[in-house]
């Protein structure tokens, strides 16, 4: 209970294999020399299964995503940490993408890792038609004849619910939700093992963002790939996720199955965001919200960087060193940063947000 | 001559004086700096040239190389080529500030007119706007210049700033779109700030920067055209000015005679104050958009750094492990 | 195909503008034009005063507006007036022989310097942190150097002192105009040194254009997304950033015409190629009025067929236009 424990506790993933798919161990990432946006990671992704990642703007998510796969530009550099991919394509043992050259990650790009961007529009190129952009991801990976590359382009777009006509369209010519349809098919087009979404349906309204998530929900249980969530909407994982981890200020404050974060949320972060978020069911409840906003990267004091905005924050907390520990002796899936804060009864965190702006627990 | 056709992006906030002079890029402090030396010639020259420039020798008939007497040589006909210089400046220098002064008036005026008043307006000043940037300039400008071959400076000025306002204008009116459009507008328009006001006050200042590199431009744009314009034979040759020294130059064959003291200094005092413009310009675009500029850390590192190309994967530099 | 409504009605604007410019000017002066001319040449024989007037359409009798209407008749008919120099030959003779010239040396060269500067733009900006970059404060300085003073010192260089390339004329004296190899072969060397100079000068101006525009387009997403795709370096490079890349260069292109034909009439002056600028440095120096405003006739209806030609090819190259109204 006093987070002793090791940062690397292994989470069984419930998966047919016992190694995970996707296992990222101890990563850091450093911009220019002085800012540490993710900071020692670890995080696992089992086959077929859907983990997201949850946090503020700026809290480092996009940046862990980018910077799994090595597609961030300069200055970013990474300093630390393994991403050890062991795709069913791969010889056994799986491959270190730390450890991987340009030109070899090119290969492992999109036909075993795939990612859908934010925003759609800026993610498709305006000048080429869709089929020449769905069909470009399958040249580079897939040797396909004449026929059967049409072919293969006009199931991608049933598979995502756009008429095949639209192959021949421009990206303007389409509609939001049409156009992250397509980036979520130009995802699948290699046939992926797992898929990236980097926030894929924030820029869109409600309806349709409730449409796509169906259909990704579907295609990933028809087409059995490995689904990394990142969005800053807790809520929207708890529906779709089998587990969650929380980030903050580059580190990861607590991790464990979407239940156990919907029920038993254990660090005081977690538990602000749950009760910042006003839910469409259920009785009305006061939103609390979290007081202040996300620190300077640059400037990180030493010990849990949430202690500015937490409400049962002590001195003992600039002492501590991150590390996930069990919350608590039952479930060895659910960790947190936090060594001093428990989850209150469900649904009740509101009120412990409420009882401690009353004061710091001492 | 800087293409640019995409709308400015937005403006850094005018930041304190102090603040300002420090944070001005090296660019634009040399260019500046070379600047202001030639406008320091521009004034004291005349004052200072040992000889009239247009006093010629009646006896001589070839061109002297420099020597105690005459420190730049002489020309054919026994002008002194350093106070012709001296003086030329002067002529260039007043020639590119009236015609970007002008310019300015009418870019300044018309550009926020049409981005400020949108619609019908618009379309029709940026007609306006697009033919007079369109019509080949150098040609009408021989022509109308060739028409009025006694014209002193304040007219050539007029003429050459009514064919080179169109550009800023255009780069004007886009910002001023963007400004249009900008929260703080409309609530200055909400509390019932008269439009004039509005325009003066709050869009004016920010566009501050684009104005500046607008005079610089045209500036540059006058000197290179006029002395063009000279060299071509359609300036007023009793004002004295760079493109009409390497006019008498080259009427002179002053290449084929080797007499470089001739061509060289006015040659290269173009060059240079054309180069300082330049200059300046990239300076002062950098100042408005703070995305062109780079942090001195970030240009420390980039010296070292190995170059990086889009298809180059995150690197990966371990750091040590602290004990 | 709006869009291209859009701009042809740009254009006859445009065109009638200058025309109307063109035959204002004349009428705007004090005085009567052609006896100002006669004063200022009294070589002139007696039969220039009747060229001037039909030039300058004073001859007749008759309202502005009449007059107006004289001039715009001519224009209509390919009748440009007739040339004081060259007396009696006509404007439209004189530029028979003077823009064939022009055409081959500005044309190939304007072309071959966008084509040349574009891709080296491509590449420089492909790579950050390579030779460009580094090289780039030089490149500014050679840059800002008045492109005459260049064609001046090549001239000085490669002509008088080290005698590789001769230094006026567009092909040797003496030789038989025509489809001969002597001619031909004459006409090259002798064009080679100014569209050498109109390359470099202005090759320089296209590559920064296109390595600035570069550089903001690798930061889009669609080009790390091209990245994660997996995509090989020539289809990221060409198909996703250049392509895109290209776009605000076209339309440049088309509102740097002007000054690149003023920087090319310039450059012949320099090198006496005997193309429309020498021939308009000619009018200029004895006052040849008729083919002074010929001349901008014709270079302004080449911009203008210049610039029609660059938004063709934007609509081409950019689908989103054709949707939209403007650029």
């Amino acid at each position: 209970m006093n987070g002793t424990s090791q940062s690397n506790a292994r989470v069984t993933d419930g998966g047919t294999s016992a190694e995970p798919l996707l296992e990222i161990r101890d990563l850091s990432i450093v911009y220019d020399d002085d800012v540490i946006a993710v900071d020692h990671v670890s995080l696992e992704l089992g086959r077929g299964e859907t983990v997201g990642l949850a946090g503020e703007s700026g809290c480092g998510k996009s940046t862990l995503a980018l910077g799994l796969c090595r597609l961030l530009r300069p200055p970013a550099v990474i300093t630390s940490g393994s991403v050890v991919y062991r795709g069913s394509r791969l010889a056994a043992g799986g491959v270190d993408l730390m450890e991987q050259s340009s030109r070899e990650l090119r290969k492992l790009r999109w036909r075993e890792i795939s990612i859908v961007f934010q925003s759609a529009m800026n993610a498709l190129n305006p000048v080429l038609r869709v089929r020449d952009q769905l069909g470009d991801a399958i040249d580079a990976h897939l040797k396909l004849g004449r026929r059967e590359k049409q072919e293969r382009l006009g199931e991608l777009l049933d598979l995502v619910g756009i008429p095949r006509e639209r192959l021949r369209s421009y990206p303007h010519e389409l509609s939001g939700g049409m156009r992250q349809r397509v980036v979520i098919a130009m995802a699948l087009a290699a046939e992926p093992e797992v898929v990236i979404m980097d926030e894929p349906t924030t820029a869109l309204d409600v309806v349709v963002q409730k449409e796509i998530l169906a259909q990704v929900v579907e295609l990933q249980q028809r087409l059995n790939f490995a689904v990394l969530f990142i969005t800053h909407d807790l809520s929207l994982l708890i529906e779709i996720a089998d587990r969650i981890a929380v980030m903050y200020a580059g580190r990861i404050v607590e991790i464990g199955t979407a239940e156990e974060i919907h029920s038993q949320p254990s660090h005081p972060y977690t538990q602000g965001l749950l009760g910042s978020f006003p839910s469409v069911h259920g009785a009305r409840r006061e939103l609390a919200g979290i007081p202040g906003s996300p620190p300077d990267l640059r400037a990180l004091p030493p010990g849990c960087p949430f202690v500015p905005r937490c409400a049962h924050a002590r001195e003992q907390c600039r002492e501590i060193d991150m590390s996930l520990g069990r919350v608590d002796d039952v479930d060895a899936s659910h960790l947190t940063a936090c060594p001093f804060v428990r989850p209150a009864a469900a649904g009740d965190w509101s009120r412990a947000a409420r009882t401690a702006e009353a004061g710091p627990a001492r | 001559m800087a293409i640019a056709v995409s709308a400015p992006v937005q403006t850094a906030p005018t930041a304190r004086r102090g603040e300002f002079l420090r944070s001005m890029p090296l660019k634009a402090k040399i260019g500046g700096g070379i600047l202001a030396v030639f406008v320091l010639i521009a004034i004291i020259g005349p004052a200072i040239a040992p000889y009239d420039p247009s006093a010629i020798s009646a006896t001589q008939s070839v061109a002297l190389p420099p020597n105690l007497h005459h420190l730049l040589g002489t020309a054919v006909d026994g002008g002194d080529i350093f106070s012709q210089l001296l003086v030329s400046i002067r002529g260039t220098v007043v020639l590119g500030v009236l015609t970007a002064t002008f310019a300015a008036l009418l870019s300044v005026g018309f550009g926020v007119t049409a981005g400020f008043l949108g619609g019908v307006a618009d379309e029709g000043l940026s007609l306006v706007m697009n033919v007079f940037l369109i019509l080949p300039a150098l040609p009408l400008l021989i022509i109308v210049l060739g028409f009025l071959p006694h014209t002193g400076q304040l007219p050539t000025a007029f003429v050459l700033s009514i064919l080179g306002w169109a550009w800023g204008a255009r780069v004007i009116r886009a910002q001023t779109l963007t400004l249009r459009g900008r929260d703080f507008v409309a609530a200055a328009r909400e509390t019932g700030e008269p439009t004039w006001r509005l325009v003066v006050f709050e869009v004016l200042p920010n566009e501050i920067s684009l104005i500046a590199a607008n005079f610089v431009g045209t500036f540059l744009y006058a000197i290179l055209t006029s002395v063009a314009l000279a060299f071509i034979g359609v300036a007023n040759l009793s004002n004295w000015s760079l493109g009409v020294m390497l006019y008498w130059a080259q009427n002179s064959t002053a290449i084929n005679i080797g007499a470089w003291w001739w061509y060289l200094p006015p040659g290269l005092a173009v060059a240079i104050l054309g180069m300082s413009l330049v200059l300046l310009n990239f300076g002062l675009d950098e100042l408005g958009n703070p995305r062109l500029r780079r942090s001195t850390k970030s240009r420390r590192r980039a010296r070292g750094a190995k170059a990086w190309r889009p298809t180059d994967a995150t690197p990966v530099k371990r750091l040590e492990v602290a004990p | 195909m709006r869009f291209i409504t859009r701009r042809l009605a740009f254009y006859v604007v445009a065109a009638w503008t200058a025309i109307t410019i063109n035959f204002a000017i004349p009428h705007l002066l004090p005085s009567n034009p052609v006896e100002v001319m006669m004063a200022r040449h009294p070589e002139f024989p007696p039969s220039a005063r009747r060229a001037l007037e039909i030039q300058f359409g004073l001859g007749h009798q008759g309202s502005l507006l009449h007059q107006y209407g004289v001039y715009l008749d001519h224009l209509l008919h390919g009748n440009l007036g007739i040339s004081v120099l060259n007396y009696p030959a006509s404007v439209v003779t004189v530029l028979n022989n003077t823009v064939p010239w022009t055409i081959l040396l500005v044309g190939s060269a304007t072309i071959i310097s966008f084509v040349i500067g574009t891709l080296l733009g491509i590449f420089a900006g492909w790579r950050r942190g390579g030779w460009f970059d580094k090289a780039l404060p030089a490149f500014t300085f050679v840059q800002a150097i008045p492109y005459f003073f260049l064609a001046e010192l090549a001239l000085v260089l490669f002509s008088s002192d080290l005698h590789i390339f001769p230094s006026y004329g567009g092909y040797q004296l003496g030789d038989t105009i025509g489809f001969n190899g002597t001619f031909i072969a004459s006409a090259l060397s002798h064009s080679i040194l100014p569209a050498l100079t109109i390359i470099v000068t202005s090759m320089a101006g296209w590559m920064l254009q296109m390595r600035n525009v570069m550089i903001t387009t690798i930061g889009e997403d669609f080009v790390l997304a091209a990245q994660a795709k997996g995509l090989s370096t020539r289809r990221i490079m060409f198909t996703y950033a250049a392509r895109n890349a290209i776009l605000p260069n076209i339309a440049g292109f088309a509102l740097a015409i002007g000054f690149v034909i003023a920087g090319a009439l310039v450059m012949e002056i320099v090198f006496s190629y005997p193309g429309v600028g020498y021939q308009l440095f000619q009018a200029v120096t004895n006052d040849d009025f008729p083919v002074m405003q010929g001349i901008f006739l014709a270079i302004s209806a080449t911009v203008l067929v210049c610039c029609l030609l660059a938004d063709v090819v934007y609509v081409l190259a950019d689908p989103r236009v054709r949707t939209r109204a403007a650029y």
